[in-house]
């Protein structure tokens, strides 16, 4: 309790900051700009401006942060607020993903044998879609996006891909064992190991996509399973881009020595990130792909 | 001058940062608590010009201020304005003042996220008032935004979703500002049950917010990608269900309901005992109820859809498990009946925002019953009953306690004492009007009258004449709060004592008024924690 005490007492609390309302800023630059953008007023290249801003602001703070930590301001009681708000800050990105996930489970379960005319849904089929008989995959009775298309197979790229991101995850595994253990070149190795089968990752989903959209005629709009398919997989692939971006962030920062096999707060909050990637991986691989 | 500054520094303990910096860099939790207070009360003002506005339109049947598609912005705007602009942010600021002070912390755990997260929401107001003003006006489909109705809009449409994003960010980095700091940041020996309610009721709400705001976003998108990318989410054509677009938007709006209440909840536990001089009764059952409410809002959320369509097994569940809330709700407003009895009661404004808030809330509660049944609910459903029931939880409610709030802390962050006859005049014109402004909608409610339309069969007109005039009694008397306020912060009676209210306890009032600008550097002691907890 004591220990407690004299920490609590010496609590860092930064002066004030130009970065909060830089990132505000950038925030507001961007969402302003796609709405230039999709009301048809301005190019896409309006949001140029959001990003960079929103880039320039990551690293200023975060050096900031990182600067502040190699002079040991730090102590136990920051290193804990730091831990906790990751932690919940991935469980809000869990319930995002849930979202999704949870209209992939209600189109499949109810919509579409709704459609079909399930349960006392007939007068819907009959009147409506009288020839639609409920199927999955499916781009819906209007046949949005084309009357023929083809569905992701299990055993393609995404098979590949999933041995990619579990390896990725036993990788940075191994890095985590080889920073306790002041092994740093083993760690600087299964660390740029990790970074590197990450992006392999997102390439081979490149891939997966160019062969959906160009041999599949399978596209965002290909009704309910194209919507699913492209937003899920493709929010997914967005977070696996940031994961790896910071992945190769701490790799560089265990080039230049930090970190000790005590305290490295940075790399164990993105590994949580990369395993919480890799299980939003095992559900799209289960429900998106092969069932 | 420089140096100068420097050396004041180190020489005067509570030094403030001087100029635009010390707002716009800020990263001290009063500061921005008290930037919160302000933009929520500015957003109070707009919602509620928004509001006089549509009891304008509604005075009598037949009247033609606004055209119906303006009358449906100004209700749409209205909703989105009040719950995201006014009571939200004021949540946000009363933790921000508060929860640091009532746990002896020196500050919000992360306090550079508690600046964007405040930040933020200026430029998310932006986008979203300003859309009033582009081409077809600001969407009007309901705050709801159900589709396909909400994506017929034009330039306004991706400007809410944006702003909704913008806020939903805000609320996230918020609330896990909140956690960490409850979590993380307590004083040595105030153990979470400990806590005062205040605490504990945010300490829930701030789960739910980063459970259901994620959800929300993700609503959001789907109608954006709909509407601008051709996915098919709420087109049935494509395999897609608008409905689908209801479960997700109410599987966050429920949960909401109670992030919009649940603070205040938490602070009537706070003013009620004081002003009874005795402790609150029942202190962990209040925990536990609120826990239980907050469980319990992830499993209702289908009773805002009951006409939709959904299978009747389906509606069974939901009507029980919504009726299962009155329960802990019970708990909660028996306990604090239990605490007024035999207390030693005394009226200060707090206090009866407090005991209104018990009455009012309650009836709130109990339409909220009626229409948890589903056969009644098939009658009540899109009226002005729904409108009546939750404006009684939501302006008696959430907006009563957050003035309670004020006029309890305000005496702590200012260390002047307000005008209490202003303050009681403020009460009773509140308390009587926005009873005549909102009981008779349910009379309304329950003859037929459809709630969002622009006008109505002259039938309606008697009692939507009774409630425009509380509607405009009450707006009106609403200006007596900022002039109280500022009135007290200029010109209020200094207070020498650190609690101008004999029965308050509480760390916050082991502390001198005005609270010092940095707060709790070296924890409490065991003897302020024994006597500022009394449990």
């Amino acid at each position: 309790m004591t220990d407690a005490h004299a920490d609590s007492s010496k609590y860092y609390v930064p002066h004030g900051s130009p970065w909060p309302i830089i990132a505000a800023l950038a925030l507001f630059s961007l969402m302003l700009g796609a709405v230039l953008y999709l009301d048809g007023v301005a190019p896409v290249w309006i949001l140029v401006p959001g990003v960079a801003l929103l880039a320039f602001m990551f690293a200023g703070w975060f050096s900031t942060v990182v600067g502040e930590n190699q002079h040991g301001v730090f102590h136990f009681r920051e290193d804990r607020s730091f831990r906790l708000g990751m932690m919940w800050f991935i469980f809000s990105e869990v319930m995002f993903f849930a979202a999704f996930f949870g209209a992939l489970f209600y189109t499949r379960n109810f919509s579409v044998p709704w459609l079909g005319g399930e349960g006392a849904k007939a007068m819907t089929n009959f009147l409506l879609w009288p020839h639609y008989e409920a199927t999955w995959p499916t781009n819906g009775p209007g046949h949005v996006g084309g009357r023929v298309f083809s569905a992701m197979s299990p055993t393609g790229v995404a098979a590949i891909n999933t041995l990619v991101l579990l390896t990725s995850g036993l990788t940075i595994t191994i890095a985590h064992h080889a920073l306790r253990a002041g092994k740093r070149r083993m760690l600087t190795v299964f660390l740029a190991l990790t970074f590197l089968l990450g992006f392999t990752f997102v390439g081979l989903q490149a891939h997966e996509y160019y062969d959906a959209y160009m041999h599949m005629n399978l596209r965002l709009t290909t009704g309910i399973y194209g919507s699913t398919f492209f937003m899920l997989t493709g929010f997914h692939g967005l977070h696996v881009t940031i994961g790896a971006i910071m992945l190769l962030v701490i790799w560089v920062r265990v080039l230049r020595g930090h970190f000790t096999p005590e305290r490295h707060f940075a790399f164990e909050a993105v590994a949580w990130y990369w395993h919480f990637v890799d299980v939003v991986w095992l559900c799209l691989f289960v429900f998106v792909y092969w069932l | 001058m420089a140096e100068l500054h420097q050396t004041a520094a180190h020489a005067e303990h509570d030094h403030k940062p001087q100029g635009w910096r010390r707002w716009v860099f800020a990263t001290n939790h009063k500061d921005i608590g008290t930037m919160y207070l302000i933009a929520a009360g500015t957003m109070f003002l707009i919602g509620g010009l928004a509001a006089m506005a549509i009891r304008a339109q509604l005075f009598k049947s037949g009247m033609k201020l606004f055209d119906p598609a303006m009358f449906n912005s100004l209700t749409t705007m209205h909703g989105l304005i009040m719950i995201f602009g006014a009571i939200m942010p004021a949540w946000v600021g009363l933790a921000n003042w508060m929860i640091p002070l009532q746990i002896g912390a020196p500050d919000m755990a992360l306090p550079r996220l508690n600046n964007l997260s405040f930040w933020i929401l200026p430029f998310a107001f932006t986008l979203m008032v300003a859309s009033f003003f582009v081409p077809g006006g600001a969407v009007a489909g309901g705050w709801t935004m159900y589709p396909p109705l909400m994506q017929q809009f034009g330039a306004a449409f991706p400007m809410l979703i944006f702003a909704i994003h913008l806020m939903g960010i805000s609320s996230i980095l918020g609330a896990i500002n909140v956690i960490v700091t409850i979590m993380n940041l307590r004083a040595p020996g105030m153990t979470l049950l400990r806590m005062p309610l205040f605490v504990w009721t945010w300490l829930i709400t701030a789960y739910l917010l980063i459970a259901v705001m994620p959800v929300l976003a993700g609503a959001v998108t789907m109608q954006l990608t709909d509407h601008f990318f051709g996915t098919s989410f709420f087109n049935a054509a494509g395999g897609g269900d608008p409905v689908l677009f209801l479960h997700v938007f109410w599987f966050f709006g429920h949960p909401e309901v109670y992030i919009l209440i649940l603070p205040a909840f938490g602070i009537i536990s706070e003013i009620i005992p004081t002003f009874s001089r005795k402790p609150l009764f029942g202190y962990e059952a209040m925990v536990y109820a609120t826990a239980s409410i907050a469980f319990l809002s992830f499993i209702v959320w289908g009773h805002h859809m009951f006409t939709v369509g959904m299978p009747v097994a389906a509606q069974l569940f939901f009507m029980l498990s919504t009726m299962l809330i009155a329960v802990p709700t019970g708990v909660k407003v028996f306990n604090w009946v239990a605490t007024m009895w035999r207390g030693s009661l005394s009226f200060e404004p707090p206090m009866l925002f407090a005991v209104a808030f018990l009455f009012l809330f309650s009836i709130g509660g109990f339409s909220g019953l009626m229409l948890a049944l589903v056969p009644s609910d098939y009658q009540y459903h899109g009226t002005y009953f729904v409108v009546a029931h939750f404006h009684y939880v939501l302006v008696p409610g959430a907006v009563f306690a957050i003035f309670g709030g004020v006029y309890y802390w305000l005496p702590k962050w200012s260390g002047r004492m307000y005008d209490m006859r202003l303050a009681k005049w403020h009460f009773w014109l509140s308390v009587i009007f926005v009873n005549v402004l909102f009981f008779p909608q349910h009379f309304l409610g329950l003859a037929g009258m459809p709630r969002r339309i622009p006008d109505y069969a002259p039938q309606f007109t008697d009692w939507n004449m009774v409630s425009s005039i509380g509607g405009f009694i009450f707006g009106a008397s609403q200006v007596l709060f900022p002039y109280i306020i500022i009135k007290c912060i200029r010109s209020g009676k200094p207070i020498e004592a650190n609690s101008p209210w004999d029965g308050a306890h509480g760390l916050e009032w082991e502390l001198p008024c005005p609270a010092p600008y940095h707060s709790w550097q070296t924890p409490p002691s065991e003897a302020m924690l024994a006597h500022g907890t009394g449990h």
